[in-house]
């Protein structure tokens, strides 16, 4: 068991690209940490330079309290589970499980009584003879954990282990991943790019985008208090509308003269964002915003309403029991639905 | 449903196809047949001719029908005493070929993945341009650089072995002919197409590179391995010009040459050469290749269908 910490964590890839800037932060002993954003963002980087796969550039990786920037990748005491699984495919369920204890010389009664147990934790057991070639991809992943698991590592590093999986299985793998890693205790760095993912499985989300780190904080925060617009719109679903607004004389105007109620300026006048969730907003007849309604999207629990506020494009959900039309409609705030960034930089202000 | 299912019913015997002769199946296999027996015909004939003595082959050429001398020409093939020394015989010469074919296939198939795994897994400085390098010796095969190998293989010494050079030695024999990139650049290919996340998962697993080549690369390139060692035992059997030249001494000749030694006396104009014998030999020289390939087949399509990726 063990916290991680990045101190100032730099990563320029041979070719000049500089891949993540320097990122600080601490992972708690036993929390699961979600690493977010879009492809191409760096996620992978900073996952396999904890791991020990690619160079450290600058700044400091500890796991526990040893600083493991010069530590090969199979003395860090971490397990990885890869988006492909990687399993080896010439060896057995069980030796692909046993593979890593092998190497480290435990002798092979107690490498056996290790991968039963992690087998029948995982539902593995009848599969133990079989090789990853006739298994199916969920049975795949599940190895891979078990893999992992049986290496009792200080840290799990896991790379979108289920993009590969079809959606339904993609859930319920999600959901046991989480209540595992719950059981084991051990602390967990996890990448994914699907942001539902981050919110469901997180302790803590750090969301990243071209090298950089956004925000971390956990998964309410992320949601209730997003640190940029980037922020705002990535995570969840569907994203939160965001829209052009003139602050001035203490409050936030539309292009088209409508005021935005709840929300307070701090004095900041000129060009200005307005974040606004579609589940924050409902149809009331006397709702201070119009909105203009083009598309009815139905999702089954919910219908998505497409159209125009203020001349920009917004959305709106509504429960399914609520009827719906298009045209022109008022829309009334819930409580502490507006958010304010900064128009250049996208920053969040107050 | 029950509608689907009754339409089906009814329309089974209509949808029956009447069985016509297809003639460009006929033109197809006639075709086969033809380079079969192509192939067959001589082996067949070098087999019955085999079975003669020969004074008739001598007179007749070769036969088709079969006669009483087998067991005799195969006996005297494989262990009569022949050459200007009387040293050699058929077994001493089916050992030789065996020791050529298997030493050049297995250690062609050594240096060469040891050579493609160094050039694919580690960061070596100029690794491309050693690569092209190894590469160009295909254009170079031993034959076009027969005579300086010939001039350093007989006047090498290792260690203090060898005094004379490597003339007339197993070594000899086979080093030379291991030298080209052939089975470099198939292993190279291959371990291209290893995913990298397995080499990572290996990395955490704690293997290092030698058990990684052992334990993982290895077992993935076992049916590459089965096919070029079919492929490499064949050639290195077959090897005849190499052969002929490194070696003078009679007690190192392998089959192939066996054979030409027997039709050389005719040459030479010693005796009448011993056809049914020298038949009874090109058989004996066929039937290790033969039974190679065989058996690596199954191994073959076994790796094919076992397939892991
Ligand atoms: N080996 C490499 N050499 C050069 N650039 C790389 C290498 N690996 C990744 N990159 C670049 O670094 C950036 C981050 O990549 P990565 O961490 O794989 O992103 P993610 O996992 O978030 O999709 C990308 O722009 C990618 O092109
Ligand atoms: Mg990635």
């Amino acid at each position: 068991m063990a916290q991680v910490t990045l101190n100032a964590v730099r990563k320029v890839y041979p070719n000049g690209a500089e891949a993540l800037e320097p990122s600080t932060f601490t992972i708690p002993d036993g929390e699961l940490c979600v690493l977010v954003g879009p492809s191409g963002c760096g996620k992978s980087t900073m996952l396999r330079m904890v791991a020990g796969l690619e160079d450290i550039t600058e700044g400091e990786v500890s796991i526990g309290d040893r600083v493991v920037n010069d530590i090969d990748p199979a003395d860090r005491n971490i397990a990885m589970v890869f988006q492909n699984y990687a399993l080896y495919p010439h060896m057995t369920v069980a030796r692909n499980m046993g593979y890593g204890l092998k190497n480290r010389g435990m002798d092979r009664g107690q490498i056996a009584a290790k991968v039963r147990e992690a087998a029948e934790m995982l539902n593995l057991t009848e599969f133990l003879d079989r090789r990853p070639s006739q298994l199916s991809g969920g049975q795949r992943q599940r190895v891979a954990m078990g893999r992992a698991i049986v290496r009792e590592p200080d840290l799990f590093l896991f790379d979108e282990p289920l993009s590969n999986l079809d959606a339904k299985l993609r859930n319920q793998m999600r959901i046991e991943i989480r209540a595992l890693q719950r059981r084991l205790g051990t602390t967990a760095m996890y990448v994914t790019h699907d942001q539902v993912e981050a919110m469901t499985m997180a302790d803590r989300i750090i969301v990243l985008s071209n090298g950089h780190i956004e925000q971390i904080g956990t998964p309410n925060e992320i949601y209730e208090h997003p640190a940029s617009t980037f922020v705002a719109s990535f995570m969840g679903a569907p994203p939160m509308n965001l829209l052009d607004a003139e602050a001035g004389q203490g409050r936030v105007t539309l292009p088209g003269g409508e005021v935005v109620p709840q929300a307070g300026v701090n004095g900041h006048t000129g060009a200005i964002k307005v974040g606004i969730r579609p589940e924050d907003v409902a149809p009331s007849a006397q709702g201070d915003l119009s909105f203009n309604v083009d598309i009815i999207e139905e999702l089954g629990a919910q219908r998505l309403l497409h159209g125009k506020m203020a001349g920009q494009d917004f959305s709106v959900a509504v429960p399914k029991d609520q009827e719906a039309a298009t045209g022109e409609m008022r829309l009334a705030l819930k409580a502490n639905a507006v958010h304010l960034f900064d128009a250049d930089q996208g920053r969040r202000l107050g | 449903m029950a509608d689907i299912t009754e339409t089906r019913v009814t329309a089974t015997p209509v949808a029956r196809p009447r069985k016509r002769i297809r003639w460009d199946h006929v033109a197809d296999h006639a075709i086969l047949i033809a380079g079969a027996l192509l192939m067959l015909v001589p082996v067949y004939m070098v087999f019955a001719t085999s079975s003669w003595d020969a004074i008739t082959v001598h007179r007749e050429g070769m036969q088709f029908g079969f006669s009483d001398q087998l067991g005799t020409n195969y006996d005297a093939a494989l262990f009569e005493y022949g050459g200007f020394t009387d040293s050699v015989n058929g077994v001493t010469m089916l050992a030789n070929s065996l020791i050529l074919g298997l030493g050049f296939a297995i250690g062609k198939i050594v240096v060469g993945m040891m050579a493609a795994y160094a050039i694919v897994y580690f960061r070596l400085k100029f690794a491309t341009l050693a690569f092209w390098m190894i590469f160009t010796t295909l254009l170079l095969p031993l034959e076009v650089r027969i005579l300086p190998s010939y001039e350093i293989i007989t006047s090498i010494t290792v260690f203090g072995l060898y005094e004379n050079g490597m003339g007339n030695s197993y070594a000899g024999l086979i080093i030379p002919l291991i030298a080209s990139a052939t089975a470099t650049f198939f292993f190279r290919q291959f371990f291209l197409s290893v995913p990298e996340e397995l080499i990572e998962a290996a990395r955490i697993d704690g293997a290092g590179p030698v058990k990684f080549f052992i334990d993982i690369l290895v077992p993935l390139s076992r049916t590459m391995i089965a096919a070029m060692f079919i492929i490499m035992f064949v050639f290195g059997w077959n090897q005849y010009l190499w052969p002929t030249l490194i070696t003078t001494d009679e007690s190192l000749f392998t089959l192939v040459r066996g054979i030409r030694q027997i039709v050389q006396s005719y040459a030479d104009g010693s005796e009448t050469p011993d056809y049914g014998q020298a038949a009874a030999l090109a058989i004996i020289a066929m039937t290790p290749p033969v039974l190679i390939v065989v058996f690596f087949q199954s191994w073959f399509v076994k790796g094919l269908t076992e397939s892991d990726k």
